[in-house]
């Protein structure tokens, strides 16, 4: 059942990381923002409680990624797990685009810092400049497998 | 969107070497199935290294496996 589940055949084993990474970070995101946009709707920013569901959503997507890892990786034991130069610049490729949320993030976080806002909004910039970097490197990884490495 | 201009032999050189498998090629070359396949079918263009080491796996010269089109007014 497992080996059916992650064996797509055709697929390289980092295009299926590439997809588990999207689809976790989406899912943990969405759980994440369904918990605590309700509580802001009833309270000011200031008095939201969101830290725990932030660390909880954050730690959860991070160790189902690993153990889909895991299990990608032992369902398929054709793959022999070999990472090749497509791999690698795919790799870069998909990283580069996933890295400028991060910097839109940082400085987003820096400027709601200089305008002294509350903590729950500089958080919240970094949280969701995090999951937009883990779902863009993604699908530009997946994008890469399946269309090629653009060129300019 | 087609990622390289650069076109192959591969296939047909892998059927004139007595049927040889993409993963036999892969194994050869160092690198992963899908990684055949997408050159293949024009969605990667390898390295110079890598091609050398594709066409010395089917024991043809570089330009027997890959050619690229001149545009017209290009010096031969």
């Amino acid at each position: 059942m497992m080996s059916g589940l992650f064996y797509i055949s055709g697929m390289a084993l980092e295009e299926k990381r590439a997809w588990i990474l999207a689809v976790v970070a989406a899912c943990a995101y969405a759980v994440y923002l369904a918990l605590v946009l309700p509580r802001l709707l009833d309270a000011p920013a200031a008095d939201v409680p969101y830290a725990a569901a932030l660390l909880w959503t954050a730690g959860i997507a991070v160790g189902t990624t690993i153990a889909l890892h895991v299990a990608v990786r032992m369902a398929a034991p054709r793959d022999d797990g070999r990472r090749d130069e497509r791999d690698r610049e795919i790799g870069v490729f998909g990283e580069h685009v996933g890295h400028s949320f991060v910097v839109l993030g940082a400085v987003a976080a820096l400027l709601l810092a200089l305008a002294e806002a509350d903590h729950f909004w500089i958080a919240n910039a970094l949280y969701l400049a995090f999951a937009l970097s883990a779902i863009t490197e993604s699908i530009s990884k997946i994008a890469a497998y399946r269309r090629g490495v653009p060129r300019w | 969107m087609r990622p390289t201009r650069v076109t192959n032999s591969i296939r047909e050189l892998r059927f004139a070497r007595g049927r040889m498998t993409q993963a036999e090629l892969a194994d050869r070359v160092g690198v992963t199935r899908q990684t055949i396949i997408a050159i293949e079918q024009g969605r990667y263009s390898p390295s110079l290294e890598m091609a050398f080491q594709i066409a010395h796996a089917l024991g043809a010269t570089l330009d027997e496996v890959f050619q690229y089109p001149q545009d017209e007014g290009d010096p031969p």
